[in-house]
């Protein structure tokens, strides 16, 4: 007797009699043939969760089990695509079922009739096992596609290709006849394994100088972004999606909205990867799936997008990977949780919650992949957290911060004050920064550490003092302290702040950075040698500082050494001054 | 195949859910029609189908309703909407009937009232620029076609208003097909009439379909009221070609239902008593706002809520702003001064505002424009505090010309009453306003947006 529908309520249904079959395998459920997975077994009867709306489905519903769980289809393809939480094309299926997403429609992750021009690493004879690389292929001008051997396969090449073939062809096969798949499967809920796990030793450079300069995240590093809605999540994931220095970035809209996906869509095509000078678009995977589709599909995305990343580390490339956003993530949790009547724990969240986010969190590290030749690669996780009321101390931020290796802080205050990105650096920390200094030190600049101890007091010497201006009056304090204010108010607008619609200033390069930096202070040290010398701080030509170091801030490449030599001499002008008082005096 | 059964009898009765046992077939969504004897017929909806208990939603009051005596018959069919332009002009019921004496529509289409997701790969950004008349919105937070920008108000602050004078006013570039589709969510009478009341007699009315779900009407029918008048919404723009405008109001309203009838459900409450799932149903109807690449038109919204106590963390407003493009904010401190619209523009966002402005769209210098009189304007209000705090004598001068000029602000741009202004018009009184400054203030203004503003000496 075949298993069917007995009761449906929301994205739950539950099937009977249906004994064959383990936890979270696939199911087809109803004529439509809805996908789901099996989340629980009491006696004959099957809890199934549906990955697709379920209005119409009805009792006595025909299901079938597929007999695996959830997979991914890791294979040439990926990078440049548009997937939804389980993996199906968004555009192939617009062909197929229209401009509206409908239930039960399917098409394949990988298109099937593309070719690949596949170029063999290894020869007839070889003897190979698992994770080795048997050949590349050029997956787009920015990404060489490494094939590798699959999990538990071993032997001696009988035969390989050399030539074009689709992801269903085989690249060759052994002595003892298995084949060597070009595509294969992986359950998106196992991570991939790795030979070793490696240390953090380098940044992931982001071209934002608030991250960079102050709270750098490690290649291979993890980090969260908890803000209140308008702070400017979005703004920051796409711009590490658009600047930072990874080799493939897999971005997950995980329920937020659908114009922005649209934007990403529109954009990233265009927009150049200034260390390929390619389009982003050719090394960047987008896994969407957005509020209003179904909200278990939105749970698997996350793993999904982790898992297209874990293959390709393996094959030794640097991944970043964007979540926006987590909270969307665990929200599907809850939702799933509180239907299946479990009890809830913290704001209604299932108690398990906040060990499945920290599992989610372990599958980034830097590592050195299985397999010869010997590689290393590495995935970074950024994600994005969306606190109810902007109020941190909700369970996902704080289920977060028991994980994640930084902390970058929005705050809706700086965002109103228009300062973005909105990070509050009072709050906001990595605990990757000690780490990364020499790196940083020996790569953008010597003085990097030193700058960086400067700048960092300044803004806590400025925090202090903002604190007494708002109850004394900026125009009651000393030079001294007014000089930190002005100085400061500089650093925060045009050091801190960046502008992600001006093409010049949406990214920093770490010499710019360093450069900027090395400005400030230098520009605090001559006015705060000029106070001592005796001046006037309204004497001294800050606001011109002020407005070379704004055109600093926005030139390009070409034009950055020319108008820093600028700012050099609104400096120099500042310590003239002190020559004039203290020439005046003698 | 649409195949229809009748039940005898209900198990259990609470609230508005009706349990029946032993139901074949019986799918989720299903709409349900529960007869009773000598009562006009009730509608429901199954939202827990199964082969022992089937839970219906009843829509309208079940008060007298006895269940050994009900009639329940399935329908078959999950709820539909009749669309087409020839309910333009119409006004009906949170659930379609007609409200206005002429026979129930035909229309051209039947959609299924729960819409499905738009596909994201098939979304256009939105980019293009739709004037309002309204200073505030067009300069300093403006919509674009396919957005959905809230307006959060609170209680007794004019948002209906405001969006009954966007409606009369908007223009799209072009003059392309355009309407409006009002979804009224619980509101009162009073508040109807003086949204409808507005176009009537004039051109405005014809180009209208509206939706109306009155506080003395079935409250779970405000569940469905935004769902029909979006399927309304989804045929004018995707198969009509126009630009619809969706008003709905109050989404505070819709959100205290779902809390209603979860409580109901014996459902684990989130927040405030409030779903756990409300963010995913919220953006059930923000989400179907949107352009689609290929068909002329698009569907905007502008749902107006009222933050409860004005408190903009509570999780209807907050929830909302993590769904939606941006938000307008009424104050009320501004309408305690008289003015009108009394937009706070401090918290007020647009976040698709940088694609629907610059050269060839409303003004080349716009962008800078917009951070310049922004920028100013919270200097001010900040000196304005400190001012309160520290007393005059602690401003800097700049500090009190900033002051000054958040005065003015409110008065000549934000104030504009009921009059409609071009964007040509905002965007000349903001630069009236900045040139009152001396430039030495105007730090977000390079010299060669400065050059160039409207009226700049050569």
């Amino acid at each position: 007797m075949s298993a069917t529908v007995t009761r449906v309520t929301g994205t739950l249904a539950e099937a009977r009699p249906l004994r064959d079959g383990a936890l979270y395998d696939l199911v087809r459920v109803g004529e439509r043939g809805l996908l789901g997975e099996i989340i629980r077994f009491t006696g004959d009867t099957a809890t199934l969760q549906i990955y697709e709306d379920t209005t119409g489905l009805a009792v006595g519903a025909p299901v079938a089990v597929t007999g695996a769980p959830l997979t991914a289809a890791l294979g040439p393809g990926l990078i440049g695509a548009i997937l939804d939480g389980v993996g199906r094309p968004l555009a192939r299926l617009a062909d197929a079922s229209g401009d509206f997403i409908a239930p039960g429609a399917t098409a394949p992750t990988l298109d099937p009739a593309r070719r690949w021009r596949f170029t063999p690493r290894v020869a007839v004879g070889d003897a190979v096992a698992p994770g080795d690389v048997l050949g590349e292929i050029i997956e787009t001008p920015s990404v060489t596609h490494r094939v590798l051997v699959p999990a538990g396969v071993r032997g001696a090449i009988a035969a390989i290709a050399d030539g074009e073939l689709t992801v269903d062809d085989p690249v060759g096969r052994l002595v003892d006849g298995t084949p060597l798949p070009l595509a294969h499967r992986w359950p998106i809920r196992t991570p991939r394994p790795v030979a070793r796990r490696l240390p953090a030793d380098r940044p992931l450079v982001t071209g934002q100088r608030v991250f960079d300069f102050l709270f750098p995240i490690a290649l291979g590093g993890t980090v969260a972004v908890p803000g209140g809605f308008g702070t400017g999540k979005t703004i920051v994931e796409h711009a590490l999606a658009k600047y930072a220095d990874a080799d493939v970035v897999v971005f997950v809209g995980c329920g937020e909205r659908g114009n922005e996906m649209a934007e990403v869509l529109e954009q990233f095509p265009r927009l150049i990867d200034p260390r390929t000078g390619r389009p982003i678009m050719e090394r960047t995977v987008l896994v969407v799936n957005t509020s209003n589709m179904p909200v278990v599909a939105r749970e698997a995305s996350v793993y999904l997008g982790v898992t297209i990343a874990e293959y390709y580390r393996d094959m030794g490339l640097t991944v970043a990977v964007m979540v926006d956003s987590l909270s969307r993530w665990a929200e599907a949790l809850r939702d799933i949780g509180a239907r299946l009547q479990e009890m809830p724990g913290e704001e209604g969240y299932p108690t398990y919650m906040a060990s499945r986010l920290g599992a989610l969190y372990e599958r980034a590290g830097r590592a050195r992949a299985v397999g010869a030749p010997e590689r290393t690669g590495a995935i970074t996780l950024v994600c994005a957290v969306s606190p109810p009321g902007g109020d941190f101390s909700e369970p996902v931020t704080q289920a977060s911060l028991r994980v994640a290796g930084g902390l970058w802080a929005l705050d809706a205050q700086l965002a109103r004050a228009r300062q973005f990105p909105a990070v509050d650096w009072a709050t906001s920390y990595s605990l990757y920064a000690e780490a990364l200094l020499p790196w940083l030190a020996a790569n953008a600049a010597p003085a990097w550490p030193s700058l960086r101890t400067r700048v960092v007091a300044l803004l806590q010497r400025d925090a202090e003092l903002r604190e007494i201006a708002s109850l004394l009056g900026a125009e009651e304090m000393q030079d001294g302290d007014r000089l930190v204010l002005a100085i400061a108010s500089t650093t925060r607008e045009h050091l801190l702040g960046q502008n992600a619609f001006d093409p010049n200033d949406a990214t920093s390069s770490l010499a710019k950075t360093a450069r900027m930096a090395a400005l400030i202070v230098a520009a605090w040290d001559a006015a705060a040698a000029a106070l001592e010398a005796g001046a006037e701080l309204d004497a001294l030509p800050l606001p011109a500082f002020r407005r070379a170091f704004a055109d600093v801030r926005r030139a390009g490449p070409a034009e950055l050494e020319a108008r820093a030599v600028l700012a050099d001499q609104a400096i120099a002008a500042i310590t003239a001054v002190t020559a004039i008082g203290a020439g005046g005096a003698s | 195949m649409i195949v229809t059964r009748t039940y005898r009898g209900a198990h259990a009765l609470a609230g508005a859910l009706l349990y029946v046992q032993h139901t074949a077939g019986v799918a989720i969504g299903e709409e349900v029609v529960i007869r009773a004897p000598g009562q006009a017929p009730r509608r429901g909806q199954v939202i827990d189908a199964g082969a022992d208990v089937t839970v219906i939603q009843v829509l309208e009051d079940t008060l007298g309703l006895s269940p050994a005596r009900v009639e329940i018959e399935l329908t078959g069919a999950t709820a539909q909407a009749v669309v087409g332009k020839e309910l333009l002009g119409r006004a009906l019921s949170g659930v379609g009937a007609p409200l206005d004496d002429l026979p129930p529509p035909v229309g051209a289409a039947v959609r299924p009232v729960w819409g499905a997701p738009m596909n994201p790969s098939r979304r256009v950004p939105p980019g293009d620029f739709i004037e309002t008349g309204i200073s505030a919105i067009d300069g300093l937070n403006t919509l674009v076609r396919g957005q959905k920008l809230p307006v959060f108000s609170g209680a007794g602050l004019p948002a209906l208003e405001l969006a009954a004078q966007i409606v009369e006013h908007a223009r799209v570039a072009g003059g392309e097909p355009f309407a409006v589709v009002f979804a009224a969510i619980g509101i009162t009478a009073r508040e109807t009439r003086l949204f409808v009341d507005r176009f009537r007699g004039s051109r405005a009315l014809e180009r209208t379909v509206l939706f109306l779900n009155e506080t003395r009407d079935p409250t779970i029918e405000q569940l469905l009221v935004p769902r029909h008048a979006l399927a309304e919404a989804e045929h004018l723009a995707f198969d009509c070609g126009m630009h619809v405008l969706v008003v709905m109001a109050d989404v505070a309203h819709y959100c205290e239902t779902l809390r209603q009838v979860a409580a109901a459900r014996d459902e684990v409450p989130g927040r405030r008593g409030y779903p756990g799932y409300m963010y995913t149903d919220l953006a059930s109807l923000f989400e179907r706002a949107g352009v689609l690449a290929g068909r002329g038109g698009s569907v905007t919204q502008l749902p107006i809520l009222t933050m409860p106590d004005d408190d903009i963390t509570h999780p209807i407003p907050d929830l909302t702003g993590y769904i939606t493009e941006g938000q307008i904010v009424l104050s009320r401190a501004l309408h305690g001064q008289g003015v009108f619209p009394p937009i706070d523009v401090l918290p007020s966002l647009s976040r698709l505002m940088n694609a629907g402005i610059g050269a060839g769209k409303t003004a080349p210098e716009h962008r800078r424009w917009a951070d310049q009189l922004y920028a100013l304007y919270a200097r001010g209000r900040d000196a304005r505090l400190m001012a309160s705090i520290v007393g005059e004598g602690g401003l800097s001068e700049p500090d009190r010309r900033a002051r000054d000029f958040a005065v003015e602000f409110e008065r000549a741009l934000v104030a504009q009453g009921h009059t409609r202004r071009t964007i040509a018009e905002t965007i000349a009184v903001g630069w009236k306003l900045l040139e009152a400054l001396p430039r030495t203030d105007l730090e977000r203004l390079d010299d060669e947006t400065w050059a160039r503003r409207p009226g700049a000496a050569p």
